[in-house]
């Protein structure tokens, strides 16, 4: 084990611990920012209503209760909101105390909002208990081995937004414009993770794109594991799906920030 | 009156100047713009793809709301949104004690201190979706109902004003909110659907709570001529109410500020 990972390692019980301070400091924005996640219930409105009369294609009013109460589960424990965190620290020129530190930012970041997530499932879990209440099991798998997998889908789905977003706040180095691309890529998000529709409601060829695109693999792979049976073979290609776009991810975000440091020039002093 | 104009303007001119000063955006925001309209118009497509009406509305009328709803997105995130955010980062460093100095009302002052002038991209695209919709309905609006529809166009966009100013004072207060105006764009993103859409408590929440519906579906109502005069009144009525109450609570923020700066 090389040095620099052994005092990661050490560090990181002190930085969860800080990260668990910091929600805790903060929690009128974190309060807000559970919030501003509750858009599946948005969506949860307008679909149920789309569906009361008929079925939407496959989906049954019911189906898109489970549908969505799943995305806000899975949002909820899986969202964050690094990127902006970055580009103000970049922006402000507070990254130079950060970079001054002898963990990579990338783990001291990650360990903050990971601190978070058990706060988040105190919201995320009455809403799994009332998805099971109302809905029944029956929109819902019982299939333990796809409920197992639905932990390290949840793992993987965290790592690969938290990747995707550290890469875009890592653009906070090169350009100025990074909330505009913030808010477009949050668009093409929405769009592709099946945040806004189940994907498979999308037209023909954007429904394509959309499942080889990384963002269903940020969001829908949990949900969809959650709500429907898969083929073995179905769950190999969403967990591998997971899997590569998460290494992909990784590496971008990192490539980014290294290229992105060697340009930071601290603002302010 | 004749001064505040010529600071809107002057403000505005600054912005501009700014903005052309980094020409190379033009292609970028331009390309955004587009993107940005698809992503807006894909939901619609797709609900509209499989039912010809949903809740009473059919596709073209459910075009104009989104028509509505991206012109009033394109003043918001045109003059409203970067001024505020601006105002937010303004009172977290302590120069907002500058603009209080100003011979002017800070409001004033603030609401119109930048403007992102490629949005102006959005609004042609919010137009561009109303004359394909009436171009499907077959008929364009009467001169009467355009007048009404442009008039509470007006008075949707002020509504939305006074709740970003709402927000904006909130910071007075709990200075690190700035996302708060992200969860006020999470909420108005539903102005994109008329509100008779969403089921029961939903529609009560957006018309009474967070008046969404006042921003687009009436005035879409009015531009198609289905809005009734009690509805209109209505809508006038809680934009008035809004642009009080958020010049209440900007008042009593302002006086509860205490400068960062010193």
């Amino acid at each position: 084990m090389t040095s620099a990972t052994a005092r990661t390692l050490r560090a990181l019980p002190t930085l969860l611990r800080i990260g668990v301070a910091e929600t805790v400091a903060y929690r009128a924005e974190f309060l807000v920012w559970i919030l501003t996640t509750t858009q599946p219930l948005i969506m949860l409105g307008l679909w149920t209503s789309v569906a009361r009369e008929a079925p939407f294609h496959d989906y049954s009013s019911s189906r898109f209760v489970a549908y969505f109460l799943a995305m806000l589960i899975v949002r909820q424990l899986t969202g964050n909101w690094v990127a902006w965190q970055i580009s103000e620290e970049v922006r402000s020129g507070a990254m130079a105390m950060r970079l001054l530190r002898p963990v990579h930012p990338f783990f001291a970041y990650a360990a903050s909002h990971a601190a978070a997530i058990p706060f988040r499932s105190i919201v995320a879990l009455p809403v799994a208990f009332a998805l099971l209440a109302s809905t029944g099991a029956s929109a819902l798998t019982t299939d333990p081995v796809q409920l197992a997998l639905l932990v390290p889908s949840l793992a993987l789905a965290w790592l690969a937004t938290f990747a995707m977003l550290f890469a875009i706040g890592a653009l906070a180095f090169f350009l100025t414009q990074t909330m505009a691309i913030a808010n477009l890529y949050f668009g093409l998000f929405s769009l592709f993770s099946g945040y806004l529709m189940p994907l498979e409601l999308l037209p023909g060829p954007i429904a394509r794109a959309a499942a080889w695109l990384p963002f269903r693999f940020m969001l829908s792979a949990p949900v969809e594991l959650m709500i429907r049976s898969h083929t073995p073979g179905e769950r190999a290609d969403l967990l591998g799906g997971q899997l590569a776009w998460t290494a992909i991810l990784l590496a971008m975000a990192l490539g980014l920030w290294r290229a992105g440091v060697k340009r930071f020039e601290a603002v302010g002093g | 009156m004749m001064r505040y104009l010529r600071l809107l303007a002057l403000q505005f001119r600054i912005s501009a100047a700014s903005a052309m000063a980094y020409r190379a955006n033009f292609l970028i925001e331009g390309v955004m713009s587009l993107a940005w309209l698809a992503i807006t118009l894909l939901p619609l497509v797709v609900v509209f793809g499989d039912r010809d009406k949903v809740a009473g509305w059919d596709r073209p009328s459910a075009l104009i709301v989104m028509a509505y709803f991206m012109a009033v997105r394109a003043v918001l995130e045109g003059t409203i949104s970067p001024s505020l955010v601006d105002l937010v980062e303004r009172i977290r460093t302590g120069s907002f004690d500058y603009v209080l100095l100003k011979p002017v009302d800070a409001q004033a002052m603030v609401s119109a201190s930048r403007y992102e002038p490629w949005k102006v991209f959005d609004l042609l695209g919010a137009i561009a979706v109303a004359v394909y919709a009436f171009a499907a309905r077959g008929a364009p609006p009467s001169p009467v109902d355009a007048v009404f529809g442009l008039a509470l166009f007006a008075a949707g966009v002020l509504a939305t004003y006074a709740l970003w100013i709402l927000c904006a004072a909130a910071s007075f207060w709990v200075v690190r909110l700035d996302n708060l105006m992200y969860l006020l764009g999470a909420i108005f993103d539903t102005a994109r659907w008329p509100v008779q859409v969403f089921p029961g408590a939903w529609r009560f929440i957006f018309t009474f709570i967070i008046p969404v519906a006042i921003m687009t579906t009436y005035p879409a109502k009015a531009l198609l001529g289905t809005l009734d005069a009690s509805a209109a009144l209505a809508t006038l009525g809680g934009c008035v109410a809004l642009l009080i109450v958020s010049r209440m609570v900007w008042r009593t923020a302002i006086r509860s500020y205490t400068s960062a700066s010193s």
